[in-house]
């Protein structure tokens, strides 16, 4: 009787906030009926029997998929009462094709019945007094490894995916340090004595550039008056651009 | 069949009962069902609120696999409703990362401009 009371209670607080989370004006306040959806619905699951689930759709649900719903609704700066602004005119649509599914869903409910032979074709019949999540362990690990596998590879495919599609590349504006390329540069290959006549100058053809990789080429103008001090200088600096 | 006979059905397979019938659950599971369709077609243009109401979906098939799993006491129902978790949450996960990338190439998340960006 209790049990009963609870099952209309949690159903009809489901009911509600999910109507909340595809009615509320606002996303953030969607996110949050559709965390309380699923709190309920882990309620339901409780109710049938199925604690594991329970469980697992409260910390998986609730602790990472609905948070990361929440992240991205604050994180993105959306105009969301431009989004809403043709609310009215999709609603005659969306109630047409909701009653047209509620009234097929009767129907199927109406005619249906449990096949006679049903409880004979059951393929893990649950033990009297078992343990839920002891006996969701004894199937899934042995008749279900292959399929829980694979359910890993899902996951790994959508991390993959997800980093992938959202990881930003470097795009070269940025100037970093190479700690190793600058200690591994000495004097001798990057330095050279020159003798220049007086009121002759240096050419370019002289400067040996023992690391020439694409520094910037403005840095060369004005080399041709100037002595070492000044080369030197510009090959410490050309390490940070060379990325 | 009626509701008692389905409890009965229940009660003789041994298993444990629900407080309810299934039809109880399966009302809910219908009702939430049409929710979360009712949701994409009132939010076209809010593909956050999409895949919120997808979730709803995938909560209604969820809880029907539980309503069914605890009546005939067969345990392979709530297997699949780990494997459906898996793969909602991998959905959501690659569905919010396309979100946020569409969002920073054009600034909102109108699902009607999708199409400019074809070719």
């Amino acid at each position: 009787m209790i049990a009963a009371i609870a099952f209309y209670v949690f159903a009809a607080i489901l009911l509600l906030s999910a109507g909340m989370v595809v009615s509320a004006r606002n996303p953030v306040h969607s996110v949050l009926f559709l965390i309380l959806a699923f709190f309920n619905a882990a309620a339901l699951f409780l109710l049938a029997g199925a604690e594991f689930l329970a469980m697992i759709l409260v910390i998986v649900y609730v602790g990472a998929v609905a948070v990361l719903f929440l992240f991205v609704v604050m994180m993105l700066d959306i105009n969301f009462a431009e989004l809403r602004s043709r609310f009215q005119q999709f609603l005659p649509v969306g109630l047409a094709v909701g009653a047209v599914l509620l009234v097929e869903l009767g129907f199927v409910l109406g005619g249906w019945k449990l096949a006679p032979d049903a409880m004979n074709m059951r393929f893990a019949p649950i033990p009297a007094g078992a343990n839920n999540t002891a006996e969701i362990g004894k199937v899934i690990y042995t008749d279900y490894i292959l399929l829980f596998q694979a359910a890993g590879l899902v996951l790994l495919v959508a991390m993959i995916g997800a980093i992938v599609l959202t990881l930003r590349e470097n795009r070269g504006d940025s100037r970093r340090q190479s700690i190793a390329r600058q200690v591994a540069r000495t004097p001798g290959n990057t330095l050279e004595m020159v003798d220049v006549a007086i009121g002759a100058g240096v050419t370019l053809a002289d400067i040996r550039r023992p690391l020439p990789d694409k520094t910037p080429e403005l840095e060369h103008a004005g080399h041709g008056e100037h002595g070492h001090d000044d080369h030197e200088h510009d090959g410490g600096h050309g390490h940070g651009g060379g990325h | 069949m009626t509701m008692s006979t389905t409890g009965a059905t229940a009660m003789a397979g041994g298993t444990e009962m629900l407080a309810v019938s299934l039809y109880h659950y399966l009302v809910v599971s219908a009702l939430l069902l049409v929710m979360g369709i009712f949701g994409i077609f009132l939010n076209r243009k809010n593909v956050i609120v999409i895949l919120m109401s997808i979730e709803l979906i995938l909560l209604a098939a969820n809880l029907n696999l539980v309503a069914f799993s605890a009546v005939l006491g067969d345990l392979v129902g709530q297997i699949f409703v780990m494997f459906t978790l898996t793969v909602a949450a991998a959905e959501a996960a690659i569905g919010l990362a396309i979100v946020v990338i569409y969002f920073r190439n054009r600034g909102s998340i109108q699902v009607e401009d999708v199409n400019l960006m074809k070719g």
